[in-house]
């Protein structure tokens, strides 16, 4: 099936969505996400941040769609024409919805775990406007814990339904879900039971925002002062294979690793997350791909090695020398 | 006097029993249709009498039925949508109430015509009473042999449940009223897959709304071409319409469609004018959320020809100078009435009722009620409008079902016509009481 996205043809199987099409693209076309993780069946279509204009239907119904529509969950038909960065109508709808997602959000960013690596934070600043139109008082909830590893931030969190997939789909026994409703609609684990699985941390990788964070990693160090390596071990419930942040020979913590889009490759079990956090338990593979344009990527030893290398060759196709060289 | 076809024995005592409603020449429609007709001749005469969806939105019944997917081996549905929660509609309730028979036999000779075994009705949770009713009626039914095994003799059997929901207008959209039938929470799907396809469980569903499906049996009894012969255009056939608002005698109508509006407002027969002799100021037409129209705009269209009570003639001009016929909830408002302060209470009802799933509804929303707060507290400036204005043209077409747009419309249109309104309280800073909506809030909240 040929589909166009912002005038780049590509052809791809029956059955793509649309943004898995503009994926394949590239970075430049993809629309934002904040509720869509391939992993997760039935996500995505809530935030409304990836929402993109058909111009064209199909070839065999060539017109255009009425309304825009959530490309993580409208499959492409052949001859599909769509716009997402060329169509301005798009791009100032698609900042009202940040907005509307910010309005409640706390911003409490300098204090919350998750700066560094939130998608929130990527999307307003690439999205977003720098004023707040929002002169009201903000949402906010307690703090609850979720079992004895996991803080439930109820105040950031934009509602994704991530984590509420997560539970269902790759555990048994669904204790975790969203109540009330609208603006006060709250994702809680039914009268406040903990939830109890092996792969309960899995909820932490999800979340887009700061909503659910590792306790035995908060407030320990920001983001973007550790060292993500690639490590595995052998483990009888997961893949073992993880993504171990360090300091120094500290382990501060374990995730899972992500991919280009920031959506875990292999879900983690609970005690390669939080059972093991000594360097002697890992067998670390290297440093792992982190993009140039995360904070995170300032610790990047491949990048700064590959940094060098090209300031390097800059310095001596310019006729530069080295301070060490000077005479 | 116009022909009435649905409600024009409802005030027979004890028509809501089976022997008064036969005796009446109730189940006639199913009767004829299961004994002489093929169920694909009855979806013929229903699309042939241009029927169209009594709910809100107008689609063709007819062809919605057309679309139902017939696999092999798979058990298709009929629900039927009683969750009539619009503010200002309130006739689904009163054809429930008075004559529960309607709905039922309109159920058996639909599901007849569709194939389903097996049908529901939803009714939304402030009816208990109202379900209480339709149980018993078909109760009634059973013991009659109407519903069951091999009706009338015949090889249809089919069986009716009703279903009470949890008092949610977000479940009077098609595939959120599916969830919560499934005994999920509320939330409407994304579609496509549209529920002709796959609804109820997973397999091909037909939602229809209560007058739909009461209106079926006339069409039945009468022949399609004859139904559509009341009417105007692609309007056909009779309407209720709940009227009320500031008008001498509110209540539930039948009117034929393609009556003029001044006529149904001003006609001892319907409204009976505006009452204490007030002059009308504005009228909600459809339900509260499709546009206000000013007097001038809804007796007249923009191009000066009466306006007529038709689909096509209400949204004649667009949301510029139109509106939409929508449930039929005609709410008419006197030159006293405050335009911001009936915006504030609709635009607080869907807050309330904005399910959560997607964030342009469930933020802005709480927005918009704040910003109009403000206007009744007296602290909002004249940038203000233009604040509201632009939240709802963001929330308009941004969501997944189409509450955003109901609680986006009545803003739109209350400013494109009532921005004089907005600009006078802002500039004088005049405090308008709404501490009677107190009361509410503490149960809501």
């Amino acid at each position: 099936m040929k589909v166009t996205i912002d005038g780049i043809e590509i052809d791809v199987p029956k059955g793509t969505t649309i943004l898995q099409a503009a994926r394949m693209i590239g970075p430049e076309v993809a629309p934002p996400t904040m509720c869509y993780y391939t992993k997760l069946k039935t996500s995505g279509g809530y935030c409304r941040t990836c929402i993109v204009k058909v111009t064209k239907g199909s070839t065999q119904n060539p017109n255009p769609m009425p309304k825009p529509v959530a490309s993580c969950r409208t499959e492409v038909m052949d001859g599909m024409e769509v716009q997402n960065i060329t169509s301005p109508e798009i791009l100032e709808a698609r900042k009202g919805v940040v907005e509307f997602l910010l309005i409640n959000h706390p911003l409490d960013c300098p204090v919350c775990d998750q700066a560094g690596e939130c998608k929130l934070q990527d999307l307003g600043y690439e999205h977003g406007s720098a004023k707040t139109r929002y002169e009201f008082k903000r949402r906010e909830y307690d703090m609850i814990d979720i079992g004895d590893k996991i803080k439930l931030h109820m105040t950031r969190c934009i509602l994704c339904y991530r984590c509420v997939k997560t539970c269902e789909q790759i555990t048994d026994g669904r204790v975790h879900g969203v109540v009330h409703r609208g603006d006060a609609a709250e994702i809680s684990t039914y009268i406040a039971k903990a939830i109890d699985n092996e792969f309960s941390g899995n909820v932490i990788d999800v979340c887009p925002v700061g909503a659910l964070t590792d306790k035995t990693f908060r407030f320990k160090q920001r983001v973007w002062f550790t060292k993500p390596v690639d490590a595995h071990r052998s483990c009888t419930k997961c893949s073992g294979k993880t993504r171990v942040w360090l300091k120094g020979d500290e382990v501060l913590r374990v995730t899972a690793r992500k991919d280009q889009w920031d959506e875990v490759e292999e879900f983690i079990c609970n005690s390669c997350r939080y059972d093991h956090k000594q360097v002697s338990d890992w067998v670390i593979e290297g440093p792992s791909k982190i993009s140039r344009q995360s904070v995170i990527s300032q610790n990047h030893y491949e990048h700064l090695n590959e940094l060098k290398l090209q300031v390097l060759k800059q310095q001596k196709a310019l006729g530069f020398m080295p301070l060490d060289k000077r005479p | 006097m116009g022909r009435k076809l649905l409600i024009h024995n409802d005030k027979v005592p004890n028509i809501h029993t089976l022997e008064v409603y036969r005796a009446h020449g109730g189940y006639a429609s199913v009767e004829k249709a299961l004994k002489t007709m093929t169920p694909d001749q009855v979806t013929d005469e229903v699309k042939k009498s241009g029927l169209r969806g009594r709910g809100g939105a107008g689609f063709p019944t007819g062809l919605k039925w057309s679309f139902l997917a017939k696999p092999e081996g798979v058990p298709r549905y009929l629900v039927c949508n009683a969750d009539e929660s619009e503010p200002g509609t309130f006739k689904d309730r009163y054809l429930m109430e008075h004559i529960p028979h309607a709905l039922i036999e309109g159920m058996i000779t639909s599901s007849y015509a569709l194939g389903a075994k097996t049908s529901y009705i939803y009714i939304r949770g402030e009816y208990f009473y109202v379900a209480r009713i339709v149980e018993n009626a078909i109760r009634e039914a059973y013991a009659a042999g109407l519903l069951g095994e091999n009706i009338l003799g015949t090889n249809f059997s089919h069986d009716c449940y009703v279903q009470v929901g949890g008092g949610a207008y977000i479940c009077g959209e098609e595939t959120a009223l599916l969830e919560s039938l499934e005994g999920k929470r509320g939330n409407p799907r994304i579609k496509p897959p549209f529920p002709a396809v796959a609804g109820l469980w997973g397999c091909p569903t037909v939602v229809n709304n209560v007058e739909t499906i009461a209106a079926v049996c006339p069409i039945v009894n009468m022949g399609g071409d004859e139904y559509a012969k009341i009417g105007v255009g692609k309007s056909t056939g009779t309407k209720l319409i709940s009227a009320s608002g500031h008008i001498n005698k509110p209540g539930v109508y039948e009117i034929e469609l393609g009556i003029t509006v001044e006529d149904f407002i001003y006609s001892e027969e319907y409204c009976g004018g505006i009452r204490n002799g007030k002059k009308l100021k504005a009228v909600v037409a459809g339900g509260s959320s499709v546009p206000i129209l000013p007097a001038e705009l809804i007796l007249k269209t923009a191009k000066g020809e009466p306006r007529l009570m038709t689909y096509e003639s209400l949204s004649d001009g667009g949301f510029q100078t139109g509106t939409m016929l929508g449930s039929g909830g005609f709410i008419a408002m006197d030159e006293d009435t405050s335009i911001v302060k009936n915006l504030f209470t609709f635009a607080r009802f869907y807050h309330h009722e904005s399910c959560g799933q997607c964030s342009p509804c469930r933020e802005g929303t709480g927005w918009m009620e704040k910003i109009l707060k403000k206007f009744l507290n007296g602290t909002a400036n004249e940038s203000d409008v233009e604040l509201l204005w632009d939240i709802q043209s963001k929330i308009e077409g941004k969501t997944i079902c189409p509450l955003g747009e109901a609680a986006a419309w009545p803003v739109a249109a209350a400013i494109r016509h009532f921005k004089q309104e907005f600009l006078d309280i802002a500039k004088s800073k005049k405090f308008i009481d709404v501490s009677h909506y107190n009361r509410l809030n503490k149960i809501t909240a």
